[in-house]
């Protein structure tokens, strides 16, 4: 039965780790996902590792360097399939507000010696670089959907991902609008679901973890937001540009010329 | 002739994020150290200009997905700091409540699935789970205790998002209080029983003299503030933080290394504040720190996960405590006033000490960012205790040497993705 087991790896490029994490925070499930896949590669968690191919590959965090920009490759090569994991594999994450920016003065900002530094202009999402098989979302993913994206594959099925906005899950919790009750600037109707609409449960606007929802009108939302509740423009554009800020039509919605330097 | 070796490791495993290892001996003496870190910049320090100052926790955050807590509470002292506001009573006491989450948490984490199976020569947890499951059940029981209190109190356990400058979102309703409370009962039991664990544990015979840095409070074994004192004499608030330490170019590694200035290297995590900080600990913690052989300071960093299980067994006990004396807060948090100014926040992370510093103008813009994590501040550390530990050991067969020199950086619980200040080195990959 051993050898049966399909195989797992689980690979990082520019990434705070936390959507690997979430793997290792399936404290109930995670014996269970041992027991039906072979974790063969996973280097946060062990320091056996298997050599390829793999039947799934779960990519963390974005293209940012040469090296990476040829390392997904290989990565691609050896994975049957391959299931990026959160917004800076699917978005190119919050480093990717460097596609705004001019990178050499970032990188004299942070660094001493910027001649040290290997670094591409842009963070890009693994999509823009390979075939990507299925992007699971989130600033981080939510481990219930990454495990129900684990058994859809060991089924062969596809996942059961609504695609729908943030409103929808409020509605279905019976939360309040934040927008309508309290006049805050919430991201919700342009944001895809998966977090179960966290923020608006805590009285907070939801601020887009899980970046844009299927043809989401930001256009409107942007201009319910300046008309009815006066939000300053540059606010406006913080708003959209985090951590998904690359994603159309975050990229251009937040694209306002006080935003950015 | 001479003799050259190298050991190479070219992926650390059960690391967050990524890094490398190589030490080059020749003719039978240790030449060469290099932690090389290949985690990609991504320049948290250059894109916090502009945002808001009340965008510095969520951001921060992003830094690490392992301790996300710490870097909001830094943020959030920092401008706090920086807007002459101090948050008090029943917010102050759920901010402890909060880190204590992280800590348990964190230390779980790292005791069972990243550094035990150094000493049980596992490769990992879930190998561990075949002859030990009993015993890894008890670990991922008290992880998820640990992340039971930051999903309450953050709304998630990665990228919590009920953290503000001034407080929290919303305080959750009590009741959930009180069944976090007899989770962290179990906790407390399994806290104590890893310890037992880990004491059974062989540590190789080494000791070094560190100059051990921490945050240290009149009243509390610290998590969220205090001064940052050392155990060679320094003493100072963490406004003067930049005045006593930097960050300098050294010329054998091209990293940036975090040193006393004048002075050196130092030591920062569990060891730090459990060297300064062991008369504060909560009474079960310091009876079983006891029971478990410890001195009132500790040099031999392979006993750290020793010193990270005595921690948990205060967090738990600390996060019962302020259950037991809850009170509500008449509002979920205060207001902080905007003003031009600089902030400083100074916290300890379970991996040790996490500061920032913000300028901030009038409307409330960040102006610059400055964050050190823990990791960059022991990289020379960890650096010199491989000299010094391979040294005696070069008879050793390479893959015993290999694992041994591992296992020596593991003790740090390196969190490389919190990368805002390593530098790319002259990497080989295969």
């Amino acid at each position: 039965m051993k050898n049966t087991r399909p195989k797992l790896a689980v690979w990082k490029f520019a990434s705070c780790d936390g959507c690997q994490l979430s793997l290792l925070d399936c404290e109930d499930e995670l014996l269970a996902v041992a027991g039906a896949i072979e974790i063969a590669m996973f280097p946060e968690a062990s320091s056996a590792m298997v050599e390829g191919p793999y039947d799934v590959s779960l990519v963390e965090g974005s293209i940012t360097t040469p090296h990476d920009a040829e390392r997904i490759h290989e990565v691609r090569a050896q994975s049957g399939t391959l299931i990026t994991i959160g917004a800076c594999a699917t978005a190119g994450g919050i480093q990717a507000l460097r596609n705004f920016a001019d990178v050499e003065e970032f990188t004299r900002a942070v660094y001493a010696s910027p001649e040290y530094i290997d670094t591409l202009g842009q963070s890009t999402p693994i999509a823009d670089h390979v075939q990507v098989d299925f992007e699971l979302r989130g600033c981080p993913i939510d481990k219930g959907q990454l495990l129900e994206v684990l058994s859809a594959f060991l089924n062969r099925r596809k996942p059961r991902i609504p695609s729908h906005s943030v409103c929808v899950e409020c509605k279905r919790r019976g939360t309040v609008c934040v927008m309508v009750a309290q006049g805050s600037a919430c991201l919700g109707p342009v944001t895809h679901a998966g977090c179960g609409a966290l923020c608006p449960t805590y009285d907070r606007a939801c601020f887009g973890c899980f970046g844009p929802t299927e043809r989401a009108n930001s256009a409107s939302l942007t201009e319910w937001w300046r008309r009815e509740l006066g939000v300053p423009e540059p606010d406006v554009g913080r708003a959209y540009h985090t951590f998904n800020t690359w994603a159309e039509p975050f990229r251009s919605a937040g694209d306002t010329k006080d935003t950015q330097r | 002739m001479s003799e050259r070796r190298t050991i190479k490791v070219d992926y650390l495993a059960r690391v967050e994020g990524e890094g490398a290892l190589d030490v080059l001996i020749e003719n039978g003496i240790v030449q060469d150290v290099k932690l090389k870190i290949f985690e990609p910049p991504r320049f948290f320090e250059a894109f916090l200009r502009g945002r808001s100052y009340s965008e510095a926790p969520d951001i921060t955050a992003r830094i690490c997905g392992i301790c996300p807590v710490a870097y909001q509470m830094s943020a959030v002292h920092a401008m706090e700091d920086a807007c002459g506001v101090r948050v008090d009573g029943p917010l102050r006491a759920l901010r402890r409540l909060l880190y204590c989450g992280e800590w348990i948490e964190s230390h779980a984490l790292h005791v069972y699935m990243l550094h035990a199976p150094d000493f049980l020569g596992r490769h990992s947890v879930v190998e561990l789970a075949k002859d030990h499951p009993e015993v890894v059940e008890r670990g991922l029981r008290l992880k998820k205790a640990g992340n039971a209190i930051v999903a309450l109190l953050g709304g998630r356990e990665i990228h919590p998002i009920n953290v503000r400058v001034g407080g929290f979102y919303k305080i959750p309703p009590s009741d959930e209080f009180d069944a976090l409370a007899r989770q962290l009962e179990i906790a407390l039991e399994d806290a104590h029983a890893t310890l037992s664990w880990v004491t059974t544990f062989d540590f190789p015979d080494f000791e070094v003299d560190y100059e051990f840095v921490a945050l240290r409070h009149p009243d509390e074994y610290p998590f969220n503030e205090g001064r940052i004192v050392s155990s060679h004499g320094v003493d100072i608030a963490a406004q003067d933080y930049h005045e006593h330490f930097e960050e300098v170019h050294v010329e054998h590694s091209t990293a940036l290394h975090c040193r006393l200035k004048d002075r050196g290297f130092y030591h920062v995590g569990p060891l730090a504040r459990y060297a300064l900080n062991s008369d504060k600990l909560s009474p079960g913690a310091k009876q079983a720190a006891t029971r478990a052989g410890l001195d009132h300071v500790c040099t031999n960093p392979f006993r750290s996960i020793v010193v990270r299980a005595v921690e948990t067994i205060h967090a738990c006990e600390e996060a019962l405590r302020v259950l037991a004396n809850l009170e509500r807060p008449d509002r979920p948090y205060v207001d902080v006033p905007v003003r031009a100014a600089t902030g400083y926040g100074a916290t300890e992370a379970p991996r040790g000490l996490l500061h920032h510093t913000y300028r901030i103008g009038a409307d409330g813009s960040i102006e610059s960012a400055r964050i050190i994590p823990p990791t960059s501040q022991n990289q020379a550390t960890i650096e010199d205790d491989l000299r010094r530990f391979v040294a005696p050991r070069i008879a050793l067969p390479d893959d015993q040497l290999q694992w041994q020199c591992e296992q020596a950086v593991r003790n740090y619980d390196p969190c490389i993705s919190c990368s805002t200040h390593f530098l790319k080195l002259n990497v080989v990959r295969r």
